[in-house]
This record gives structure tokens, sequence and C-alpha cells, in this order.
């Protein structure tokens, strides 16, 4: 069991050495040890921890650190893709407008994704310098993590960062000296992949259901216990503490003309390739150079699709692997970059049984709260167990892509539901012959073969 | 306003409302589950969805949800398109995946809105092959039923029963397909307003489980539109019946007092109409100790034998019965014999109650308006138990704060979720002193559990701090001042502060420092604030309004010997009076007329009882808290399913009573007639002709219809008794006739409305169509008209200021007004006697652990009336050397009243 488990931490770990690491290039990785041990706080500062966050709060405003975030076009990370500076800016702020909170979405369960996991366990400072800046700059006056449960280890690991910063006055009153006081909780979730939805996380936070809110009122507007809050991934803001080091212009530079978009990305790879795993990459980098880092499919399996960034995004098919891993790109390609880890799918493995496995969890998560999501998800786990057992029926194909309409965006309350039927959309679109394999042949047809 | 453009039409709107309000009230239709007019839009069941395209030249448009959609000027939308009609067809197939098909053994069905949205959107064929997923049921108690497979999940019952009325023990549980509405376990639910639920449910997932046992359907059943009469506030209700039984008692919506809700005991607690032992034919006693029933001639001479012999009559009124009623009793025996039927001190509360609401410089609120308040104090009353409505409209009115900071943060005031995000605990001030907790204490923001005297000390002390003027408190305390100066400041911060008070303590002191409290904000000038005095009957104010002595006042007319008869109004005297006290008037072997609906203790000491119409059978004019001249409808003609039974309104009794005495032609009156008549030999009254239309009211020439136009089984339903269908019985008291024949529309305006029903809406989400705007008011107007008329000028502040509490030897009685239990008729119902909290007396825990006392110790009670034994329950909030009792167990309690207190040690050998 145990040797089981270190397997599968093993191949969830960052794939690059050391000496292929450097501070300039690497923002998100060049401190984590060889040996991935979680990186304490002496360790940290030596090697240069906290000047972003010193930096922040005795050089600038907190709209002078919006504004150079903005410069940077940090992206969000956590799969939508959406500028943190400008996030950050509509944050309400004012005299007559109460101090919020900055939370951080630590909630990761999309299928497919061990980021911010790896982020989490070995280099929580990180994390926690990026939510002093971001909360300096969105006037909060606490934050949470919002962890997913069964990240147990990046608890303790959250845990222990926690207390050496507030040790070392990284957090409470008067933060280096610049008056600014905030602190963090950590906060572990019970485990719904739909409170990795911000608003539905909000509520959860607050102790109600894990419905998500519709939006207006956004949480900048009206968020956690209707304070204005900001909520972001952890990648994000583990991105945020080099670009205040360094200044926009580099990061905006480190995708070295790859992408329009700047910095770098946690890319991954799970699914039958050699070697799956992590690497900290310009963004913008192909599909085809990460596969060549995970050394391609593992012996007798062929490529037949992949999945840019998690359970949510679309299937892609083989040639869009020559396409730059960004938000724009594999957006153009009918997909979402989302967290940017691939999931590659063999040829010797069904679509439909891929599908089936997707969407119960889709339908499993489901929270219930709007019809075409609580209803629909089901719906299309029973057609699919029928198509995999061979037992569909002729209008089944159409009745999927019924279903994948009406749970497209716009549709439904939230992106869930537009989430789970983005790879059932893609998949009827480049697999519909693996479909109609499963409809029943009539009985005649039986006869004769 | 705003111009919004629907499948190329061109309209004008209300730009804060939402697309789907504003395309229901343009009469277009939009199905629609989880958007409630009182509890607004969430976005849930996405039934609404329309497309909206972005300007003029956008032929592609997007689909939005119409509910959290603003009806923004300028905005173009199409509920034809195909794409939205495909979709909404979608989510009602989506809806139906596991609701179990049911309909012809559901008792939703018939009214179900699921049905009426199903129909709406076309979808007719099912795709779906798979298992269904099933929920096990649960037992909520007597009144609803539950059956989970029905539910399409729209959230409503839950928004409705734990946001609007703070109820804590129905939730939803579980996720993703498996989403289930219930308590935490089997039990009776809690909430006071629990019935809502099966008209706020959409489909037969909470359905009225005492209309279960004689289930009709909705287009089977004759309805009345009435008034109910189970407390002071008036709230309107449509009563339906069939095979002369009542089968259910339903919302009727009122724009200014009720409007969607009602509570439980207005609901449930109808059953007395239907008690098998009611009298139902003039009877009287044979002289074996047996009594004997009478026909109307023979009844009609005894009575009259009865009145020539007497020497001296005394008339007994009752708070209970109708305008009407008690106009032609007052008739029957002249003024100077004429009793109100209320005690003394109930009457004298009464009388000082409609003095403030007409002379203390403020206003009455209707609920409505009590809604827009924004700072409430309450005086000696848990309106949750003794006006029940009135106090969910106080729970919307300390929540309206959301309201305040939606508009600050420009969140409109439909989008209810993010209202309440935003608001999170952030109220309304809702200040309450009272013996004990009361079931606003979930949103109060200070409660004070104070004795009476000391409730009417705060009250006159927070007077003074508003106005200097007003008279000083002798030996206030320094908390007190403290109280009463934090309750001044919050009243005078906000711009219509509210104050609540009332009867229920019997306390006059209560009620003139609230008077005092309101005097001092008109002085002021908080012309916007508002006063709401709760009275304990349907109709305590109008028999007051129409003047007589108290009942105490007749029975000394026996006692004394001027009076050797008595005719009794619908009023059983040992609900009022101690029994030792009847005992002794009795004694003087009296002469008892009793005229009532119900066979009480009074009823049967009748020396002739006359079978009066209940509610349900009878026509008659209530009089609300709120100066409110309402008149109420009979639902049925008894005659024609039991014709052996002979009920008439007392009314309609006591003209004929009074004609055979005078020996004029015995013709018979109408109602019209009465209430003219009442209204012009009571200047008070004047304006009770105006409270409905009258019996010459037509649409297109045609009566208003009690009966949907489906109403089956006329011509078969009293087969068992003449195969011959009989003409369908006059109407002479008012435009409905006992049809299915008449005019039953929602276009042609009209206040009299016994049941809802518009093409394609079925349930009672068909009464926005009688609207002028969805929430509004009845495009006729809303029934009854107000009589209270303010004075001119303020009067003068009380100096009536009581001494503080001091406990003595003995102990200070108190009795609680409750919902359930504590009001007479309701209390002869089965399903509310069910959710009667057993009786004890109630004892301050200081008390208790100083005489060691525990919870269900027994106690006897002493005091000026026979001892009673109650067991005991230690209370943490009630004061040190007061006891409490809930109302409805003997009218010889009354609060204030010094009693003592005994233990009682079970007799081992007898108990065992």
């Amino acid at each position: 069991m145990n040797a089981n488990i270190d397997r599968l931490r093993y191949r969830c770990q960052l794939r690059q050495p050391a000496s292929e690491r450097h501070e300039e290039s690497h923002p998100l990785t060049w401190r984590l040890r060889e040996d991935n041990a979680p990186i304490d706080l002496a360790e940290y500062e030596r090697k240069n921890g906290y000047v972003g966050t010193r930096r922040a709060l005795t050089e600038h405003s907190a709209s002078e650190v919006i504004d150079i975030v903005k410069e940077a076009n940090v992206r969000g990370r956590g799969g939508a893709g959406f500028p943190a500076g400008v996030k950050w800016s509509l944050t309400l702020q004012g005299e007559d407008i109460p101090r919020g909170y900055l939370v951080c979405n630590a909630d990761e369960m999309e299928p497919g994704t061990f980021k911010d996991r790896m982020l989490l366990e070995q280099q929580p400072h990180l994390l926690i310098e990026g939510m002093i800046i971001g909360a300096y700059a969105n006037n909060a006056r606490f934050g949470y993590i919002f962890l997913r449960d069964e990240y147990r280890e990046a608890a303790a690991s959250i845990t222990r960062a926690l207390n050496e910063a507030r040790e070392a006055g990284w957090l409470g009153k008067n933060i280096a000296g610049s008056g600014f006081d905030f602190d963090i909780a950590l906060h572990t979730g019970a485990g719904r992949y739909i409170c990795g939805e911000e608003t539905a996380l909000l509520n959860s936070l607050e102790g109600h259901r894990a419905n998500p809110r519709d939006k207006p009122p956004f949480p900048g507007q009206s968020g956690a216990w209707g304070k204005p809050t900001v909520v972001n991934n952890v990648e994000t803001l583990c991105n945020v503490p080099a670009v205040l080091q360094h200044g926009a212009d580099w990061y905006q530079k480190l995708s070295g003309g790859r992408s329009d978009d700047g910095g770098t990305k946690l890319y991954g790879v799970s699914g039958r390739v050699e070697r799956t795993g992590l690497w900290e990459l310009p963004i913008g980098t192909t599909g085809e150079e990460l596969m060549e880092l995970a050394g391609g499919m593992q012996s007798g399996h062929a490529l037949k699709a992949w999945l840019p960034g998690g359970g949510s995004t679309g299937l892609l098919l083989p040639k869009h692997l020559e396409l730059p891993l960004d938000f724009d790109s594999i957006g153009e390609a009918g997909s979402r970059l989302g967290t940017g880890l691939l999931t590659v799918v063999s040829k010797e493995q069904s679509i439909v049984a891929l599908l089936r496995n997707l969407e119960q969890f889709f339908a499993r998560e489901s929270c219930g709260w709007c019809t075409p999501c609580r209803d629909g998800l089901p719906w299309t786990v029973k057609v699919l167990q029928a198509l995999e057992r061979g037992e569909g029926q002729p209008e089944d194909i159409d009745l999927l892509q019924h279903l994948g309409k009406g749970l497209g965006p716009g549709q439904t309350f939230c992106a869930h539901a537009p989430g789970a039927s983005m790879p059932l959309t893609s998949a009827l679109k480049y697999f519909r012959d693996e479909f109609e394999a499963g409809v029943a042949r009539p009985p005649a047809a039986v006869g004769e073969a | 306003m705003a111009t919004i453009y629907v499948d190329g039409e061109q309209y004008e709107v209300n730009g804060s409302h939402n697309l789907l309000q504003a395309c229901l009230e343009l009469g277009l239709e939009i199905p629609y589950f989880c958007w409630h007019p009182a509890m607004g839009s969430v976005g849930a069941c996405r039934q609404c969805a329309v497309k909206q395209f972005k300007d003029e030249d956008d032929d592609k448009g997007m689909l939005v949800m119409s509910c959290m959609s603003p009806a923004k000027d300028g905005t173009r939308i199409s509920i034809a398109d195909d794409e939205a009609e495909e979709f909404r067809q979608s989510v009602i197939e989506w809806m139906m995946i596991s609701h179990p098909h049911d309909c012809p053994v559901c008792e939703e069905g018939g009214h179900c809105h699921l049905q009426d949205m199903t129909v709406m959107t076309g979808h007719d064929r099912r795709r779906y092959r798979f298992n269904k997923r099933t929920h096990r049921n649960q037992d909520l108690g007597p009144c609803i039923n539950h059956e989970m497979n029905r539910c399409i999940t729209c959230y409503r019952c839950v928004r409705f029963y734990r946001d609007y009325a703070g109820g804590e023990d129905l939730g939803a549980f579980g996720a993703n397909d498996n989403i289930y509405f219930g308590r935490y376990e089997d039990g009776t639910l809690e909430s006071e307003f629990s019935g809502n639920l099966t008209e706020v449910c959409p489909t037969g997932v909470f359905t009225d489980r005492t209309h279960s046992e004689r289930y009709t359907r909705k287009w089977d059943m004759q309805f009345g539109p009435s008034v109910c009469h189970q407390c002071s506030v008036g709230c309107n209700i449509s009563a339906g019946e069939r095979y002369g039984e009542v089968r259910r008692i339903e919302n009727r919506y009122h724009g200014e007092v009720n409007r969607y809700f009602l509570c439980d005991r207005g609901r449930f607690g109808y059953g007395y109409v239907n008690r098998d032992d009611r009298p139902l034919r003039p009877e009287c006693p044979n002289g074996d100790g047996e009594r004997r029933e009478l026909d109307v001639d023979e009844a009609l001479d005894r009575a009259c034998e009865l009145l020539r012999n007497a020497k001296g009559i005394v008339g007994i009124g009752s708070p209970r019965a109708s305008l009407e009623s008690n106009h032609q009793l007052k008739q029957l025996v002249g003024e100077d014999h004429f009793s109100t039927g209320l005690a003394g001190n109930e009457q004298a509360c009464v009388e000082r109650m409609r003095a403030l609401n007409e002379s203390c410089g403020l206003a009455t609120p209707s609920l409505r308006e009590i809604e827009q308040h924004d700072a409430v104090l309450v005086l000696g009353e848990d309106p949750i138990q003794s006006a029940a409505r009135l106090g969910l409209s106080i729970r919307q009115a300390v929540l309206g704060r959301r309201e305040e900071l939606a508009e600050e943060r420009g969140v409109p005031l439909w989008n209810a979720e993010a209202m309440k995000t935003l608001a999170q605990d952030q109220r309304y001030p809702l200040f309450t002193a009272y013996p004990q907790t009361t079931g606003l204490n979930g949103i109060v923001e200070q409660h004070w559990n104070l004795a009476p005297a000391d409730i009417a000390r705060l009250g006159f002390a927070v007077a003074r701090e508003i106005d200097p003027d007003a008279p000083p408190v002798p030996d206030l305390d320094v908390s007190t001042r403290e109280s009463a100066k934090l309750i001044a400041e919050k009243l005078l911060a906000a711009n219509k502060p509210l104050l609540v008070s009332g009867g229920s303590l019997g306390s006059k002191a209560i009620i003139e420092a609230s008077g005092n409290i309101a005097r001092a904000l008109a002085k002021r000038g908080k012309q916007e604030a508002g006063l709401s005095l709760i009275q304990r009957e349907a109709n305590s104010a109008g028999v007051e309004m129409l003047g007589g002595q108290p009942v105490e006042w007749a029975l000394d007319r026996v006692l004394v010997g001027e009076a050797d008869t008595l005719v009794i109004l619908e009023n059983d005297l040992y609900q009022r009076l101690a029994t030792e006290t009847l005992d002794a008037v009795f004694a003087k072997t009296p002469k008892l007329l009793v005229l009532d609906h119900q066979r009480t203790v009074t009823l049967e000491r009748a020396d002739l009882a006359l079978s009066s119409a209940s509610f349900a059978e009878a026509d008659g004019t209530l009089v609300s808290m709120e100066g409110r001249a309402q008149r109420f409808f009979q639902v049925y003609e008894p005659r024609h399913m039991r014709p052996e039974t002979r009920l008439h309104e007392s009314w309609r009794w006591l003209h004929a009573l009074a004609a055979e005495r005078d020996k004029e032609p015995a013709t018979d009156i109408v109602l019209d007639a009465v209430v003219r008549d009442c209204a012009e030999r009571n200047a008070a009254l004047a304006g009770i002709v105006e409270a409905a239309p009258d019996a010459d009211f037509r649409i297109s020439g045609q009566k208003l219809a009690r009966s949907p136009h489906r109403y089956s089984g006329r011509t078969s339903m009293r087969a068992h008794l003449d195969v011959r269908e009989p003409a369908p019985t006059r109407d002479p008291d008012s435009a409905l006739a006992f049809s299915m024949e008449g005019y039953s529309g929602f276009d042609r305006p009209r206040q009299v409305v016994p049941f809802a029903w518009a093409p394609g809406f079925n349930s009672p989400e068909a009464w926005n169509k009688f609207m002028d705007e969805v929430g509004g008011h009845l495009r006729a107007g809303d029934p009854g008209v107000l009589l209270f008329r303010s004075a001119d000028e303020v009067s003068d502040y009380s100096g009536e200021i009581p001494e503080a509490f001091v406990r003595g030897d003995d102990w200070q009685l108190t009795v609680l007004p409750r919902l359930f239990g504590g009001e007479e008729t309701s209390s002869r119902t089965q399903p509310i006697i069910e959710r009667s909290a057993p009786a004890h007396i109630a004892v301050a825990r200081a008390d208790a652990e100083r005489l060691g006392l525990r919870d269900g110790d027994w106690l006897s009670l002493t005091g000026q009336f026979q001892a009673l034994t109650l067991p005991a329950t230690v209370n943490d909030q009630l004061p040190e050397g007061l006891v409490s009792v809930p109302a409805g167990l003997d009218p010889a309690l009354i609060t204030g009243a010094r009693v003592s207190l005994s233990r009682i040690q079970l007799d081992e050998e007898v108990s065992s």
C-alpha cells in the first residue's frame, strides 16, 4: 500500500534536476530541493525569499502593486486564464468599504492535475508571499487557504510554514514594518470538486452548502461574508513574488516570445507516457516539446487523443500537439488550456470508457443546484454506460449531443456542467465511431453475423 | 420605467424588475419554478430561459435566465426563439427523469405548478429509459405529507422555510441528483408557517395532510372567499368544500395583509367546522338530562316564549362572531342590554388600543407596510404566538436591511442569494421585552426577560428618553434607563420605527407605555413611524367598535336580579371566565338562549340552543386589529348535502327571533340589509358597507362562480338522497353562486375571488394573474375597508406607570399566548391539538434551584380559582418570582394574578 502511494507520489514530482532550474528563468521551482523535502523559512529566506514581499509592502502602494501585476499580465493558473491584475483592480476598495479577504484556492481536484500540490507541499512560503502581496494590493484583512482535504501532507507543510512566517513577522501586525496587518488561516475542505469553483468555495468557507453564487456581484464586490474578496489559484499567487522582485518586463520576457502571455507555467503529463510528472517551462511551450520531455508514449501505445488541462477540457488530437500550450492557442483549437497538465489517451484505451469515467465523476460532483447539471449529467452517464456495454440505442448519439449542448456555457448556473460537456462534445466530434460501436445491433444483424 | 423588446414587440416595464417578472406582468408566458414573487430569484431551475440579443443587429443572441436578468432599458429578448423553447423543454425533461409520474394519485394534481409548466413547455415524450432515483419519505407530523420522489429540486421549500420564515428543522441534504429536502430525522415540522410549503412547493412533495383524509381535487371543490377567524390579523383565506365538509384552507391573496402566506393555525385549524358533535339543529333539554332536536318553527316558538316571559334580558355578544350577528343581537335586546362578550379587562385593553390607534399620532400599518419599517420594538407580545402572520412580517422588516445594503452596492432587489450573502447577519434593529424568549429571538438585537409591570416601565422609560415631556418613570433603575436610552436612540435613528404591542398579557400599562412611545415619536416628527396593537380574537376590534358592556356586567345583571334571561351569541363563557364565577351566576337559574356552531359547555347548559353557521356556512364582516373591516363569504350551503341540518347565520336566527317576538311578518333578511342597518346605526362602522361589493354585483351580468368550471359530479353527488337533481341553492346574500356557472376568470378586476384560476395556471401561482403587478395588489383593489379614523390631535401622555415588579412570598402568574392550543375554536381541531405543546407550569431556574424543583415535578397552582395540577418546566428566561402557563388551559388563570405553588408527591400505591 505504502509502496503504491510512494510510487504515485514519485510519478507526480518535478522532473527537472536542480541544475536546470535558475532563479531568473524558473521562478516557481528554482528553490526546490532534489529530495522533494519542504523548504523551511530559513532556507527560503536564504534563497532570496520574501524579497518581493518586502519590496511590495515598503516600496509600492497597493495600486502600484496591482499595476505591476497587470503589466506583467499574470493570467490565472486555475484554468480560466483571467488576468490576475485585472481581477485585483476590480476589488472594491475605499473608505466606506469594509476590508475583505484574500482566499487561496488550493482545492486542486481537477482530474489529471497535481501541480498545486507540489508547490504546497514543497514551497509553502512562496504561496504565503504571494498571499501577503495579494492581500496588500487588495486591502484584504485576512487570508484563507482553502485546501483539498486529501492533501494532508500539504496541510502539514502549510501549517508549519504559517507558524514560521508568523514567528518571523511575515504574518501578523505591521508586516516588515510597513504598517500592514495580515494573517492567514488554513481551511481544509470536505472533499467536493465544486469547491474549486470560487463562489462555491466561498459558500463552503462560510459553512453553507457548496453551491456556486450568481455573478454579478463578483467576489470582489461581495465575497466571503459579503465582503470584497479575491480568490486566486495557488500557482497564480506563486507567480506574484517574483514579479514584484524582478519586475513586469522580466516576467513578460520569460515566455521568450512563445506566447503573448508572460511567465512560466507548471506543465505536466499523465497517462501512458514514459515519464509522467511536472516541468516548469515558458508559457507557450508546445505539446510536442512537452511530450518529448515526458519521453513519448510507452511502448505498445500510440497517442489517440489528449486532454490539455484536466477532465473539464476538450479532447484534442495528436496533430494539435504542435500548438503552443497557452490559453489563447488551445482555446482557438476548441478546447481550454485548463490547468496545463496533459492527460494522454492511448489508442489502446476506449474513448467511451474514458468519457463514462469522466462524466461519472462530474455527475457525482454536481452540487445539485441547477437542473441541467444535476439531472442531465447522470443521464449522460447512464447512456455512456449503456454504450460501454454495447447496449446503446441508435438515438443515443443524438441524445448525448443534445445533452452536451444543454449542459453548455450560459445554460447552467456555473461552469461545472460546461466543463463536463467539453470532453463529451469533443469526443463525439472526433470519435463518433467509437460511440456508434456501442449501439446494440438489432437481433437480425446479430443472427447474420 | 424601461423599454424592452420581446419577440419584436416594444413594451414599457418597471426597470427594477427582472425580465421574468416583467414579462409575467405583461401577460407573456415564461415557465418558471424557483423564482417566487416574495422570495426573489436564484437561477436554480433554469426553466425561464429566453434568448437575449445584444442589440438590433445581433441575430445570434444567447440564452439567459430571465429571472436573473434585469429588465434594463433597451433589453431585447425572444421567448419564442427555437433554441430557448427547446432548452425549456429539456429542463422539464430533466426534471421529470426521476419524477414518479403519479399525477393520478398525487394530491397536488389539478393545482400543480409542475403540471402547468410541463404543459406550457410542451414536453410530452419521455426519452429517459433507465432506472429512476428514489427517496424514502418522512413523517413530518399531522399537517404535512412528504413525498420526496416528486421533487424537482427547485429549492423553494428551504428558501421559504429557512430564509423567509426562520425555521431550522428543514434542510437540503445530499448532493448531485440525490438532493433531499427534509428533516434530519422524522418528526413534526417545527415552523409555525410550515403549511406554506404546500403552496410554495411547485409539485406534490409537501401536501396538506389534513386534506388528505378527505381529499378532493381543486376543480371538484366549492370555494368561499373567507377571512381567517383564528386571530386578529385578518388573513384572507380560500376555504374549499365538497360533500358538505371543509376540505382545505388555502391562502387567498391580499396585497396589504397576508399576501402569499398564512400561519399553520389559520391553515390547519379549520377542523372544528367538520366536527361530528356540532349542533346541526336547534335543541333543548327534554327534562331527563338528555337533549332533543327541534325544527326551526318550534325552536323559534320556544325562543319567543323565553323572550316574552323574561323579566330582564341581557344579550352577550362575541369577539369571534361577525359584526352582523353582534349587531342583530344588540338590536334584539336593545343597546342598554348588550354586552360585547369581552371580559372586562380585555375590553378595557381593546378600547385603549383603538383609542391609541386613532389618536397616538402614528398610523396603524398593514402587514405589507410593517415589512417596510426599519426598527422594531415589541413590548409584551410574542407575535409568532399571538399574531403569527404579523410576526412573519416583522421578520421581513428586520431582514429589510438586506435591501438597503443591496441598493448601496447596486445588487438588484430580486437577487435573493446575493442579498443574503451581502448582508449576512446585518439586520434592522429589533428589540423585544417579554417574560421569556419569543419566536423572534433568532433575529433580535436585544431581548429583555421582564415581568409585565417591568415591560411597561421599560416602555414608559423609552418614551421619556424620546421626549423629555413624557412622564418620568419613578424609581427607575440604571440598567432599565440604559436599555431605554439604547432603544430610544435606535428608534429615533430609524426612518420608520415600528412599535408592536397588544393585549396578550392583559396589561393596560403595557399598552399605555406603547402609546406613550408612539406619542413621543409623533412629537419628535417621526410621522412615518407606526403602531401595531395585537388583539386576541378575530373580531375583538369590531365588537368593541359596536360598543357594549363587558361580560361581567351582563352576569351581574343576573346576580342582582335585573335579568333572568341571557341570549349568548357564539361565546363559550367557560372560555372567558372562571367556572366558579359562572356557577354562581347559573345557580340563579337564568334562562339561557345560546347560539353557537360548536358544542361548548355554555351551549350544553342552554335552555334553547340555536344551531349557528360557522364561518364556512356564513357571511359576515370582521374587523381586524388593523381596523380593516373584511367580509367573509359562505363557502357552501349545508342543506344541499345534508338536508336535515338547520344551520343559519346567527344574524339570520336573531332577525327571525326579533320578527317572531314582535309579531312582524317573518320575512327573510339578507346580508346587505344587515350590513346597511349596522352601518347606519353605528357611526364608527359606517364604512363596512364598502368592505365588499353587495349582492347585486355582477361581471358581464353573471354572478361569481364558487366552483371551477371543471367541477364534476354535480348531477350525481346527491344521488344517495334523491336521484333528482335540485336546482342549485340561491345565494341571496352575496354576488357568489353555489355553482360552477358564473364568472371565474382573472381578466375582469374583482375583489371577491373564491379560488384563483387562469388559463394554464391551476396552481396558486394563478394569483399573480389577478394583480396589478406581481406581488402587488389585486387589480380591483385589495378587499376590505379601513375603519380607524385618525384624530386631529395627539392624545395626552398616560401617567399610569406601574410600580416595578417585586417578588413576594407568593408568585405572579403570567399566561402566555400560544399559536397551537391558545385559541378556542382551532383548539377543537385534531392537528392543532397534536401540535399543542403539553401544558406545564414554567418556573424560573433560580427559583427552581432554590426549591429543588426539576422538570416534570408535579405542581399544584392555587389562587382565586380551582387548583390546577401540572408538571413543572424549569425556564432559563423567566424572571424570578414569576410562573407562567400557556394560554387556553383555564380562563381563571389571568396574567398578574398572585398564586401559590405546592409540590404534589404522587402516591406510589395509587399511581401504580
